[in-house]
């Protein structure tokens, strides 16, 4: 329990006109751990991630990351302190090669100015190299190099899934947020996409928010699960007691344990 | 033989007008995939801000320069006012905001500046020029050697740099673009101001031809021919598109004309367009879109 929380929700709260969403929620999540937000659809789930990367405003509560304390922000904010995310429905650039989606993800990580850029003298070369270093680094981590060069919208859907996990850990970010990043694959790909999960973690330190439906797989990922119901957070522990929480088994996993 | 020479080569170098025109639609059109239906105003604006300043008595740099400081404001004001509400809407909604946009930039500049034709002299003669033996314009020559700079320049900077991996990112899909910190109204307000650039040499370079006036902001309608040839996505598309719908009206006035009635250059681009629509509807460069089923 040495490490401290790298990112903490307080009391936050979001309504849809009227309708709450998210009533309330708070949880932390320590530096390096894997984190899993489950609940049945409609709980609040996505919603309490695109709070945290900054899609939506928070009516209530407070948001603390890396020490930094916060009530709003904008997506493109929230990138450069080191929130990364990939989305439900992937939301890659499906006109750019894969190759190109990753670099983009890269694209916070450049320091020459443009006029160096344009014509390619001062920091500009050398730095172009490094982008491109690092892109194939990840490409290679997540073995996607045979398409590499392939235009994103040609591939199939478990690669795009991947490809945008790529460009996401691209910007090297400290907080690394997957919504549903398994969502319609089937079982070995699972299993696949769960092992590169944990070398993410393990191998560069990177902490991860999940939403997963899965129950195998979270309890088998994560050293945290929350667990939402109808916008409150109803059970948070390790999965071991989540698993015994009498209501997360009367509200999520059924009635029998 | 040599007069046919002089006819293709006449309709090329008009070609590059249509195509200098063309550049600065599809620059808006690669940043956020929508046809700005304003460009021809905000070349008219350029157009006769510029002619305004210099009748005011300011030398030609001083006017070109504060030309282009009101071109970034407006762009600016646009992304303000017009496109930062409209993050996420539909393409076709987009298009609609910039036909009323049009409107807008239209009376602006007659409200600023009056309603009444101006000359513009640019101080390049239109006589013709003795080449190798055939005969050139001298000022379409200067207006081809300005678009190549321009183009250079453009490409230099949408090619190589950050901004040009951005403005693809941007295009293609705007919230995952601020998902990984793309800096989305700074992206469009460049754009847009990179477009008014565009659109003031361009005003420049049609109002010495034809007058700064009001039809100057019709030009839109010569442009679309030359976006759907070559393409609404590229630079080079543009380039290439201007030169076959210059060259090719040029050489079907002159040889049609007599069989089938004057008049031709009129309406020739836009059977071209449609010829190019039924066979290749992406455009000669256009990005195919593709898709899975």
């Amino acid at each position: 329990m040495a490490s401290h929380p790298l990112l903490e929700l307080q009391g936050i709260s979001l309504s849809f006109k009227g309708v709450k969403a998210i009533n309330d929620i708070g949880f932390s999540v320590r530096e390096g751990d894997i984190c899993a937000l489950i609940g049945p659809n409609g709980a609040g789930k996505s919603s309490l991630l695109n709070i945290i990367n900054g899609v939506y405003q928070a009516q209530q509560g407070v948001i603390r990351f890396a020490g930094t304390e916060r009530t709003r922000m904008r997506p493109n904010e929230a990138a450069r302190q080191g929130i990364a995310r990939t989305f439900q429905n992937i939301a890659l650039f499906k006109g750019m090669t894969v190759l190109d989606n990753v670099l983009t993800g890269r694209n916070l990580k450049r320091r020459s100015s443009w006029l160096e850029q344009a014509l390619r003298t001062g920091r500009a070369p050398a730095e172009d190299n490094r982008q491109r270093e690092s892109a194939e680094r990840v490409i290679e981590f997540l073995r996607i190099q045979p398409w590499r060069h392939e235009v994103v919208a040609s591939l199939p859907y478990g690669l795009q899934k991947r490809v945008e996990l790529a460009r996401a850990l691209a910007s090297e970010p400290r907080l690394l947020l997957l919504d549903e990043p398994m969502a319609g694959m089937n079982a070995r790909e699972k299993q696949e996409l769960s092992s590169f999960i944990v070398d993410i973690n393990r191998d560069l330190g990177t902490t991860v928010v999940l939403i997963e439906h899965d129950i195998g797989v979270v309890m088998g990922l994560a050293d945290q699960v929350v667990v939402l119901d109808y916008g409150r957070k109803i059970g948070d522990g390790t999965p071991a007691q989540v698993r015994r929480n009498p209501d997360v088994i009367a509200a999520y996993l059924g009635t029998h344990p | 033989m040599d007069f046919f020479f002089e006819v293709v080569l006449g309709g090329l170098l008009a070609g590059v007008m249509y195509a200098l025109v063309a550049i600065g639609f599809v620059l808006i059109y690669k940043a956020s995939g929508v046809f700005n239906f304003a460009q021809g105003a905000m070349v008219l604006f350029a157009a006769l801000t510029f002619v305004s300043l210099l009748e005011r008595g300011l030398p030609f740099w001083l006017a070109f320069a504060i030309t282009l400081a009101v071109m970034v404001v407006l762009a600016v004001l646009i992304e303000r006012t017009v496109l930062r509400p409209l993050v996420g809407r539909s393409p076709i909604t987009l298009f609609m905001a910039t036909l009323g946009l049009s409107y807008i930039i239209e009376g602006a500049a007659q409200a600023l500046w009056g309603a009444q034709a101006h000359g513009l002299e640019l101080g390049v003669s239109d006589e013709p020029l003795a080449l190798g033996g055939l005969l050139l314009s001298q000022f379409d020559l200067f207006a081809a050697a300005t678009a190549a700079v321009l183009v250079l320049v453009l490409s230099l900077l949408f090619t190589h740099t950050r901004i040009g991996l951005s403005l693809r990112a941007v295009a293609d899909d705007p919230l995952a673009a601020q998902a990984i910190g793309i800096r989305l109204q700074r992206v469009w307000a460049i754009v847009w101001a990179v477009a008014g650039f565009v659109g003031l040499v361009a005003g420049l370079l049609w109002g010495a031809r034809v007058g700064v006036q009001f039809s100057l902001s019709l030009i839109v309608l010569k442009a679309l021919p030359v976006l759907i040839i070559g393409g609404f996505t590229s630079i080079t598309g543009a380039i290439v598109g201007g030169l076959i719908i210059g060259a090719s009206e040029k050489v079907a006035e002159v040889y049609l004309g007599p069989i089938i009635g004057g008049g031709l250059e009129n309406w020739f681009p836009y059977v071209l367009a449609l010829l190019f629509l039924l066979v290749r509807p992406a455009g000669l460069f256009g990005e195919r879109a593709i898709e899975r089923v």
